[in-house]
């Protein structure tokens, strides 16, 4: 005799409930985060979308709204976060590679640096502007209010970003690849080398995209390393005077004639857009990175 | 360091038996007579901090023969094959007491260098941990790490490397491709056909198969059998009947409880040949153990 099997499988009404309220949840929480940035984005384009045009890009700051653009600023700013990243990412993954690979683990100088450097990730960016200023700006270094005074600043608040994330990348890799290396007759620092850093790259690369889009929207410290003046012309080198977009942007906003706040906003959509490219080349890059190192 | 290890080993094979100038073992680990060892345990203990996982370990590895270690969990026998490259090196606290000897040079020796003993005393590891790069980077990786082949050169490596691993036909079309792609009887071949490929005189298996299915465990078997023409193998293995298969020389671990009950250590009980040990074993507890009444 066989039995009469149900596989219909209804959930009672507690867990179902909690299975809907929990799915809920998460789509609501998808929908504030990407309602927040179509909000931002669909406002500013319907205040200043009509006013974009190339001539933003090739003219420089005026006070005169025909002739008003956002080249130096925008020259500025790449500038300063180029350089600092240049100068950052590989001092920061290479201080996270002797933290995790080469540093003993439970010795008191490696931890004294690690809680050092979580709370270097915790200081305001406008520390970090005081400091510049102090040191960079004008104490022992003098380089006055230029492109390499800025981009040393934002370098050392890349830094403690790039080293955490860089940690976590490397930490993630398998020991036995390490153990395989070694097995091999291969030198602690080839296995690194060879295996464990194109292993961290993916997870390297996704902490710096972060932290170069932090970097381009920071303003506060850049405010106290003269940023704020009325620059005309691009930088040339690191020694030349500069402005960067998000100041600019507050700038414009900050005039009493209309026009110029429109003008902000376009500005804004700007910097969004170099954001979203800038963002665009890095995960192609990765993504690069990822299939060349599984064939 | 290279070329003192190089000179002990030739010294010792121009001299041919050694036996005289080592220690006579005590009766509970009088093992078989052998004949130009290539490994000569005196008195090893191997302790992690405080805790001694191997101690009193007295016995000779010989040459072109496969020797297994058995014994139930946490006896040492792991422990102790990773003592013989010098892998224990890496984990924190690990030490070893007593001596360790290659031929005649000391593996412990404070000039030894870990690096070249790790070229010349190969390891497969429990999991196959093949690289995540291509089935030909994975075997080039050793002779890539130790020098700078040419490419013929490499090539040819490759194909020798992956004959002896009885995996060439299986792959010989699509050496470009991902390892991980392969199967697990096929990546733990290929990183048997990885530490060929640096030419070592001795290869080290720890549990190599305890993650392989039936059939993959036969070919891996068989081709244990084909390389002990050429190699020394130490295998470790929870399987009785593959040490039966496979090993000429067994040793027999077992996990002692100290009275207080709260620390085991591993010692060695018996090391004979294979066929005495499993036929007519000495102590009573390799008996339990081989006829399945302990473990």
């Amino acid at each position: 005799m066989s039995q009469t099997i149900s596989l219909k499988g209804r959930l009672s009404a507690r867990r179902s409930f909690i299975d809907g309220t929990f799915r809920l949840f998460l789509y609501l929480s998808i929908f504030i985060s990407l309602g927040m940035i179509f909000w931002i984005v669909s406002s500013l384009w319907s205040q200043a979308g009509w006013l974009l045009s190339w001539d933003l890009l090739t003219q420089y700051p005026s006070y005169d709204i025909d002739n008003a653009g956002f080249q130096s600023p925008l020259v500025g700013s790449l500038w300063v976060v180029g350089i600092a990243t240049l100068v950052a990412l590989p001092t920061g993954l290479l201080t996270a590679l002797y933290l995790e690979e080469f540093a003993g683990k439970g010795n008191k100088f490696s931890r004294l640096i690690e809680l050092n450097i979580q709370n270097l990730a915790g200081v305001p960016a406008v520390v970090f502007g005081l400091i510049g200023l102090a040191f960079i700006v004008r104490g022992f270094v003098k380089w006055g209010f230029t492109v390499g005074s800025a981009a040393a600043v934002i370098a050392m608040l890349m830094l403690p970003v790039i080293i955490i994330v860089s940690r976590e990348a490397i930490r993630a890799v398998p020991p036995s690849y390490r153990e395989g290396a070694l097995a091999l007759g291969a030198t602690p620092w080839q296995a690194v080398w060879r295996l464990v850093l194109p292993s961290a790259i993916p997870g390297t690369a996704t902490g710096s995209i972060l932290a170069v889009s932090r970097a381009i929207g920071e303003s506060a410290p850049l405010l106290l390393l003269g940023a704020l003046s009325f620059v005309t012309f691009n930088p040339t080198g690191l020694d030349s005077p500069f402005t960067i977009m998000p100041l600019t942007i507050f700038k414009y906003a900050s005039d009493s004639r209309e026009e110029f706040q429109i003008l902000a906003s376009a500005g804004s959509l700007i910097l969004m857009a170099v954001l979203f490219v800038l963002n665009l080349i890095a995960i192609i890059l990765r993504d690069i990175a990822t299939k060349k190192r599984n064939v | 360091m290279s070329n003192e290890l190089q000179t002990a080993a030739t010294h010792t094979e121009s001299l041919g038996n050694n036996q005289g100038s080592t220690e006579p073992m005590n009766e509970a680990t009088s093992g078989p007579k052998i004949i130009d060892p290539v490994f000569t345990l005196e008195e090893v203990s191997v302790s992690y901090g405080k805790y001694v996982a191997v101690t009193g370990v007295n016995l000779q590895i010989p040459s072109n023969d496969i020797t297994a270690f058995i014994g139930p969990s946490g006896c040492g026998k792991s422990t102790l094959i990773r003592t013989l490259n010098r892998t224990n090196d890496l984990i924190p606290g690990a030490s070893v007491a007593g001596k360790v000897m290659y031929h005649d040079a000391d593996l412990y020796d404070s000039k030894a260098s870990a690096v070249e003993i790790r070229r010349r005393i190969g390891m497969v590891f429990q999991k196959p941990n093949p690289f995540p790069k291509s089935i030909y980077e994975n075997v080039a990786f050793g002779p890539k790490v130790n020098g700078r082949p040419k490419k013929s050169e490499l090539d040819a490596i490759v194909e020798k490397s992956l004959r002896g691993a009885a995996l060439w036909d299986e792959v010989k079309d699509r050496l470009g491709a991902s390892a991980l792609g392969l199967s697990g009887g096929q990546q733990q071949r290929l990183c048997i056909a990885r530490s060929l490929a640096v030419q070592p005189e001795v290869i080290l298996m720890d549990e190599p198969c305890s993650a392989l299915d039936p059939i993959a465990t036969l070919r891996i078997e068989e081709l244990m059998m084909e390389l002990k023409k050429e190699y020394t193998i130490v295998i470790v293995t929870h399987n009785m009947q593959q040490a039966a298969r496979v090993s000429t020389y067994t040793a027999f671990f077992v996990t002692e409880v100290n009275p207080l009950g709260d620390l085991r250590t591993g010692k060695l009980v018996e090391y004979d040949e294979t066929r005495k040990i499993f036929s007519t074993p000495l102590d009573p507890r390799t008996e339990a153990y081989v006829t399945g009444k302990m473990g």
